[in-house]
């Protein structure tokens, strides 16, 4: 490398320092020198400054324009088994190094205390998430942000004058970290995510039903460039009108079909939580002691993916500083890895599979989801539902949540209809599915050849909230039951 | 420049900035915690941090704007405030907007705080979730493993000013231990929870949380999934105590006003059973959320909900209550400093009936006994009020606890489940979470399996 590349690469990444809201180098080594002083064999300072701007419309009007700036650093210690931690929203290096000593106190008389590798501003900057956007949405004024949700409003409640209520929701956040630990790692990411949702209700003879769109991009404000506002919203509004006239949904087993993009759900709860390193490793999981088994039908491969641009769940470093990476975790069928974060790597011996994430500075990483995908199929969604003699059709999924333990598992169905003789027939009212995890991978019968992302999602687990993605083609699972009312 | 003020005189300060037809809402908060994770005998994780911040909302001729920092120095403060005046601009016109004002109730003194939480040290916290994590082990031969053993406490302070002249703080410490057991049987793996919930340490107590987590982990082991049915069923206290926060949730006076409500047009009417009385009263010291003020700093109060099955009353917050022509009910929260504050309940709970689980259950003839439930978020639409969700449970026949059940489904409708309720436990326990448990025997449910 010449040296005006060298220059350019230096140039590059003061930039970043400064705008990445970085601490000089020297304070951060300063830091990890006090975490280490007691015997800590790893010590990572994490540093996050987020600022959000929401607006929401409910009732015809804009009730709430919120914005706001969270700021802090987390710092922890690891000896052994054992990890200290301590965060503090005060970044200033005397309470910066008070937090470090905090963290610290876990380790205590032990001479085996690791020398911090001393990280260096000036190394190369990796590519972050903001390289990618195209508008940032603090460039753009609030009134063209409220504009968004009006014309969300007007558009719903011009479908039918069954819809007697309509909220909107607009979100942005800028989320930019730092992450550097005693083994010379300084890296960040700039991470932007924008979305927008609506809920509306209909009223009938049968009382009030509900329908909800909801969109998001890890990108800027053009991903209101990519999707029309007014047909989201009217689809939101057909969705609460079509309820209207569902009828109670049946009970018992019987097979499932899932539209294309919604079914992510369905293997997020069904099988992701369940191949967490951090369940498997307790033998929380029923995935545990299962690499190289058959756990799902052949057609099914699993993708845990967090580069994919402008998916929900994308990232450019997890919040360990790890490069998002795309892991293969069932390949035709058979279980080929888990997701992993550092601490749990490290004691398997191996490198992080960059799922090392938290919901902000004062968070303890744990081992998470990016975008959650299977693979296409080979054949045509029309056929699987003509090919099913009796059973449902889901259009859009709810959340869901998983027992990992025993790998049972919901999902809940927000519009879905019979399938009789081959044929979509008419609106159930909503509720929840149960599945065994385990079973129902095995249970997947059909994949179709339209595969889809899915809806932007939040994915909770021990109070932490992280934003994910996932995918599918249309697929049937060959039995599942419903939690309806009729028999 | 970091003061050293209370957090009350920095509240106050605030709304003193509030200029001619605007009005101020300031709130702060201030809380440390330390958090203590046991797996195999050592410390896998200790969390120990101050978390503090402030939210400031601005109304300006029926405009409202917020705006949040994590900051209390003087600049953040005026920058943030700066920022709540500007998003009003966006905000559409409502002659209803605008802060809480005095309504003349004094906050009681309630008893939440324990100074010496403040000089517990490290070790001893860790000593407990240790020995939490012991105990839980040795409850039962067929607990294997622990997937989590926690030790939580808080120190929590924080303070409501408004230019209206509402200026209130409050104090509250709260610790919890919380175990999940995981049980081992031939090819089965089960889990259970158990809690123990106390102001101060001491009060706390580890064989509680134990033996609660290895019964109910243990009592699951073989559990298979049943035809579908009608039966009765018996939710447990941990299971009823969020059954109850969302009958809570529904009767937000935000979703009448705003036609989202099942029970828009139903008050003074019966809605359920009439041996349900449901009173939500953060004035109640032995609730883990109670609290002197609410969100808006207001003072909470006892209010009945339903009374002998009749519907008295909705929850209000300063704005809803205004819009409503009500009084209001005390009953703003908000999802911490970053969030505005909004209608909800602080401490719900049904009064108890004369009986123990058990004797409910010898009255039962085919029926369930619900232990965890899965898919509250996804199952239950608390405005059509559709109700669906996944279970896991103990059978009961002809008045005994029978096989463990898994993968199947409760369904019903809200409405329905409230008028089926045929009996209501002695079994009263706080949790840490919004509502007490007690277990509450339901009619006539479907269940969904096979």
């Amino acid at each position: 490398m010449d040296d005006g590349c060298n220059a350019l690469l230096h140039q590059l990444s003061i930039i970043s320092t400064t705008i990445i809201l970085m601490l000089a180098s020297d304070i951060i080594n300063n830091v990890l020198a006090a975490a280490l002083r007691t015997g800590g064999e790893f010590a990572e300072i994490f540093v996050e400054d987020k600022r959000s701007c929401s607006a929401a419309l409910d009732d015809g009007r804009v009730e709430e324009v919120r914005s706001g700036h969270d700021r802090g650093a987390g710092i922890r210690v690891v000896q052994g088994e054992t990890t200290g931690f301590a965060h503090t929203a005060d970044l200033s290096e005397p309470s910066l190094i008070e937090a470090a000593v905090t963290a610290a106190a876990i380790a205590k008389n032990s001479n085996t205390g690791a020398t911090p590798v001393p990280v260096q501003s000036s190394s190369t900057p990796l590519p972050t998430v903001r390289s990618e956007i195209g508008i940032l949405p603090s460039d753009v004024s609030k009134s063209s942000k409220v504009e968004l949700l009006r014309t969300a409003d007007d558009a719903a409640r011009s479908t039918d004058g069954s819809i007697i209520q309509v909220s909107a929701h607009y979100n942005d956040t800028r989320r930019r970290i730092l992450v550097a630990n005693s083994e010379g790692l300084f890296v960040s990411d700039d991470q932007i995510r924008t979305m927008f949702s609506v809920s509306c209700v209909a009223s009938g003879d049968t009382g009030l039903q509900t329908g909800r769109q909801t969109i998001g991009q890890t990108s800027g404000f053009e991903v209101f460039d990519t999707y029309d506002l007014a047909s989201l919203s009217r689809r939101a509004a057909r969705r609460a009108i079509t309820k209207l006239t569902a009828r109670p949904a049946p009970s018992g087993s019987m097979p499932v079909v899932v539209s294309a993009g919604s079914g992510g759900v369905l293997f997020h709860e069904a099988c992701g939580h369940g191949l967490e390193a951090d369940f498997v490793a307790k033998s929380a999981s029923a995935f545990t002691g299962r690499l190289g088994e058959k756990v799902a039908a052949d057609s099914v491969t699993l993708i845990d993916d967090g580069t994919m641009a402008k998916e929900w769940g994308h990232y450019a470093i997890d919040d360990e500083g790890k490069p998002a990476a795309r892991n293969v975790l069932i390949s035709d069928g058979m279980l080929t890895d888990y997701m992993w974060d550092r601490n749990r790597a490290h004691k398997n011996g191996r490198q992080s599979s960059g799922n090392g994430r938290r919901q902000d500075f004062r968070c303890l990483p744990m081992v998470r989801m990016t975008n959650t995908y299977v693979a296409n199929g080979t054949i045509d969604p029309d056929d699987i539902i003509a090919d099913t003699d009796y059973g449902i059709y889901i259009a859009q999924l709810g959340g869901g949540q998983v027992n990992t333990t025993n790998g049972d598992f919901v999902f809940g169905m927000t519009e879905a209809y019979m399938i009789e003789n081959g044929r979509i027939a008419e609106p159930i009212r909503e509720g929840n599915l149960i599945g065994n995890g385990p079973e129902v991978l095995m249970s997947i019968d059909a994949l179709g050849n339209d595969f889809a992302m899915g809806s932007p999602g939040l994915c909770g687990k021990d109070g932490q909230g992280v934003p994910v993605g996932d995918g599918t083609p249309t697929l049937r699972v060959a039995s599942l039951t419903i939690g309806g009312t009729t028999a | 420049m970091t003061r050293n003020n209370s957090l009350l005189d920095t509240v106050v300060e605030i709304v003193d900035c509030a200029k001619p037809g605007e009005s101020i809402e300031a709130y702060a908060v201030k809380e440390r915690e330390t958090e203590i994770r046991a797996y195999e005998n050592e410390v896998e994780s200790l969390t120990s941090a101050t978390v503090q911040g402030i939210g400031i909302r601005v109304v300006n001729k029926g405009r409202q704007g917020f705006s949040y920092a994590v900051s209390l120095d003087d600049g953040t403060l005026q920058n943030t405030l700066q920022e709540a005046r500007d998003n009003c601009r966006f905000a559409s016109v409502d002659e209803f907007a605008g802060v809480a004002t005095p309504d003349g109730v004094e906050p009681v003194s309630l008893d939440l705080y324990r100074a010496d939480l403040q000089t517990y040290t490290t070790e001893k916290k860790v000593e407990l979730a240790l020995e939490l994590e012991k105990a839980a082990l040795s409850a039962d031969p067929r607990i294997k493993n622990i997937e989590t053993a926690d030790y939580y406490d808080t120190i929590c302070s924080n303070a409501v000013a408004t230019s209206s002249g509402v200026a209130a703080e409050s104090q509250e410490t709260n610790c919890f231990l919380v175990v999940q057991s995981l049980a081992e049987d031939k090819n089965d793996t089960q889990s259970g929870l158990g809690y123990s919930v106390a102001r101060h340490p001491d009060d706390l107590s580890v064989l509680e949380a134990a033996s609660d987590a290895a019964e109910r982990a243990t009592r699951l082991l073989g559990a298979k999934q049943l035809p579908s049915g009608r039966v009765s069923i018996v939710l447990d206290p941990h299971v009823a105590a969020r059954f109850v926060g969302i009958i809570g949730a529904t009767l937000n006076g935000e979703s009448v006003l705003k036609g989202r409500s099942l029970f828009t047009d139903k008050l003074n009417t019966l809605i359920a059973a009439p041996l349900i009385t449901l009173t939500d009263d953060a004035t109640n010291p032995l609730a883990y959320s109670a609290s002197p003020i609410d969100a808006e700093g207001l003072a909470t109060r006892r209010i009945p909900l339903i009374v002998d099955g009749v519907l008295c009353s909705f929850l209000y917050d300063s704005y809803t209550a205004r819009r409503a022509g009500m009084d209001g009910t005390g009953s703003a929260v908000r999802a911490g400093f970053m969030g505005m504050p909004s209608v909800g309940a602080h401490a719900l709970q049904l009064l108890p009936g004369k009986r123990s689980q058990a004797e409910m259950i010898a009255d039962i003839t085919d029926g369930l006994l619900v232990q965890n439930v899965v898919g509250l978020h996804s199952g239950i639409n608390l405005v059509s009020g559709d109700f669906s969700i996944g279970a896991q449970g103990i059978r009961i026949r002809n008045g005994a606890l029978a096989e463990p059940v898994r993968e199947v489904t409760i369904a019903s409708t809200l409405q329905r489940l409230l008028l089926n309720v045929i009996e209501v436990g002695s079994d009263l326990k706080w949790l840490p979470m919004n509502a007490a448990g007690m277990s509450l025997a339901i009619d006539d449910v479907v269940m969904s399996g096979t």
